[in-house]
């Protein structure tokens, strides 16, 4: 999917500095025509204010942005063919919801009539007919996300960005919402690009996705690449849990002092001294703590030298009785050779 | 387990918490008997005081039910003072809005903690000084040989204020005895009151509001029609009813920088202070009152209320 279109977001070298502060720091990037593309990072690393920089909010200190293959240099945001979905939603409180979401065709003269047949049809694609003559200020934060989602729709967008759009929402509206935002994306073909300090969704959502770190970009990828191939010890880390193996123990276990990182779903708890397969690395341990999380439990188990692993397992057969009672337990770890992965300087 | 610290005053605080309305009542009293019998109180008389009468040989007020106050009210000339009173109002009104809005806005948006903590001074620093020695310096300020008129001179432009001089109703023999000076000195004095509510209004406005309109494609000036100036309404409505106000009910201004035409707030200070007729003074003062309430109809029937 990535690279075979054109871009339709380029960043070429872009940096934003407030001051002192490198808020993006060299940014090169394409986001293709009709991916969700999803910036992933920590709270701080700019990847939000890479987002006001497509949208026109802000400019580069330095550095171009290409949009349609266009520089953005002298655009302001109500020229750019992009939408925004934003944090705190934006509703206007002073008009309805109808009113809201046909803003953008008011701008734009649409009659009165088309205005009120493309509202509704968007506020239908988000599945909220019914509440169109309502204000803002009457909507549960559920609605009103999907009411700022249809407003910036309605101008048919090439590319919409979200700003952790789903950030207020508890859980279960959370993980619906993805994948309505997923099926909106694939039925409108349009570009989304998403931003998101939460690993797991970036993962379940996006084509591909940028992790950042304190402005800059440590790594773009599928998320299947980024999740099993990540570049830095931070990419490792953010994504997903991750047990950062170096020094003394790296030796021991991958034969090199260079960093090696393991997941900890990869790993499997054996008893202690069980035999292990040819192609497989082990090491011993003591499980010195155990959280019960329902469908799973997390170990934590000290392998010598200080070091701690953490180790996921699936309770297929395990209840949380039994998870406790392993509390102190000499345990082997094993793996498969290949889960243990040396990962990139930085 | 904290039950053995029994003070006095924790006994009083649970006594109260688990007595809300008591506790809700015990706050709103003061507040509440204050606005009903000294301020509706005075009110009420105001308007009972309309219906009676002076007769003109005692000079004593008859405490009877009558029209006959209203009827002397209603004379060409009282009715020119309140269209000019009311005009005068207005027109304070508008100006002090169209001059607050730009700097209340920079001052919301823009504005440093430290550039705004300065202005904020600016707009507040006039009214730590006497109301009078700000009016009687503008009498000096607008005088025919006063500093206004050397500038005037020094640009060369005099030949203009006497252009503008020699206009009717605005005009007079110099600034300082004129409707024009009297308007200069009402914008300067009640200026604050409209910055002060229209800044605090638009601080209320997200700026996320303002990108969203400029990201559905509204330039600036579409973005200040349709959702900047709505929401800071209140505000302007707000400020708007200050300057409204202290200028309907002031005679100081008037009578330091006016001509010999009379304002409502001279009105009822000459009836009620040198003629001591009290109804008359009172049916003056419904004027302002019916002003103000038909103006906040309107206003709401415009829809200024609406993002309260």
């Amino acid at each position: 999917m990535a690279g075979e279109r054109a871009p339709v977001v380029r960043f070429i070298g872009v940096s934003r500095h407030f001051g002192s502060l490198r808020a993006v720091d060299d940014v090169s990037l394409d986001i293709a025509d009709g991916e969700f593309f999803s910036m992933l990072g920590p709270s701080g690393s700019g990847k939000t204010t890479c987002l006001r920089l497509i949208a026109g909010f802000d400019r580069p200190t330095s550095g171009r942005i290409l949009l349609h293959g266009l520089d953005a240099e002298r655009l302001p945001p109500f020229e750019r063919d992009v939408n925004t979905v934003f944090q705190d939603y934006a509703l206007f409180p002073h008009m309805t919801v109808e009113e809201n979401v046909a803003y953008g065709l008011a701008i734009r003269n649409v009659p009165r009539a088309e205005r009120r047949r493309r509202a509704g049809e968007m506020l239908e694609l988000v599945r909220l007919p019914e509440v169109a003559s309502r204000r803002p200020g009457q909507l549960s934060g559920g609605q009103r996300q999907r009411v700022a989602l249809a407003r910036a729709l309605v101008n048919r967008p090439r590319v919409l960005l979200l700003d952790e759009p789903l950030g207020a929402l508890d859980l279960k509206l959370r993980q619906q919402m993805q994948i309505e935002l997923k099926a909106i994306q694939e039925r409108l073909a349009i570009t989304f690009v998403y931003v998101t300090h939460d690993q797991e969704e970036a993962l379940a959502m996006s084509d591909r996705l940028a992790v950042f770190r304190e402005g800059r970009v440590d790594q773009v990828g599928t998320p299947a690449e980024v999740y099993e191939r990540p570049a830095t010890p931070f990419v490792a880390d953010f994504v997903g849990t991750s047990n950062l193996i170096e020094g003394r123990l790296a030796e021991r276990l991958a034969g090199s002092p260079a960093p090696c990182t393991i997941r900890p779903e990869k790993i499997r708890i054996v008893a202690a001294a069980a035999p292990v397969a040819g192609g497989d690395g082990a090491v011993d341990g003591t499980i010195r703590d155990v959280v019960y999380l329902g469908s799973h439990t997390r170990y934590r188990v000290e392998v010598g030298e200080g070091v701690v692993l953490v180790v996921v397992e699936l309770n297929r057969a395990t209840t949380a009785v039994d998870a406790h009672a392993a509390r102190g337990r000499p345990v082997r770890l094993a793996w498969a050779r290949e889960h243990l992965r040396p990962v990139g300087g930085r | 387990m904290r039950s053995t610290r029994r003070s006095p005053g924790r006994a009083a605080a649970t006594f109260l918490f688990l007595r809300p309305r008591l506790a809700l009542g015990l706050l709103l009293a003061p507040p509440l008997a204050w606005l009903g019998a000294v301020y509706l109180g005075s009110l009420a008389s105001l308007v009972v005081q309309s219906f009676f009468h002076l007769d003109g040989f005692t000079g004593q007020v008859i405490r009877k039910f009558t029209f006959a106050t209203w009827r002397d009210l209603m004379t060409p000339a009282n009715f020119d003072i309140a269209l000019r009173t009311a005009t005068m109002a207005a027109a304070v009104t508008v100006a002090a809005a169209l001059l607050a809005f730009p700097l209340a806005y920079y001052m919301a948006r823009y504005a440093s903690p430290a550039v705004k903590a300065v202005l904020m001074v600016g707009v507040l620093l006039p009214l730590w000084s006497s109301y009078l020695v700000r009016v009687y310096s503008w009498k000096l300020i607008l005088a025919k040989e006063g500093v206004f008129a050397w500038f005037v001179g020094q640009a060369g432009l005099t030949w203009l204020l006497e252009r503008v001089l020699a206009l009717p109703v605005i005009g007079g023999p110099s600034l300082s005895v004129s409707s024009l000076g009297t308007f200069l000195a009402f914008l300067y004095v009640w200026l604050p009151y409209m910055i002060l509510p229209i800044e605090a209004a638009l601080q209320r406005v997200p700026r996320s509001l303002v990108e969203a309109s400029a990201d559905l494609g509204a330039r600036p000036a579409q973005t200040f029609r349709r959702v900047t100036l709505p929401l800071a309404l209140p505000g302007v409505i707000a400020g708007s009813i200050f300057t409204f106000s202290l200028t309907l009910g002031d005679f100081v201004v008037p009578s330091v920088l006016g001509n010999s035409s009379l304002f409502i707030g001279q009105a009822v200070l000459a009836h009620q202070g040198t003629a001591g007729n009290i109804p008359l003074a009172a049916a003056f003062t419904v004027i302002p009152m019916a002003i103000m309430g038909a103006y906040l109809l309107f206003a709401r029937r415009l829809g200024a209320f609406d993002a309260l």
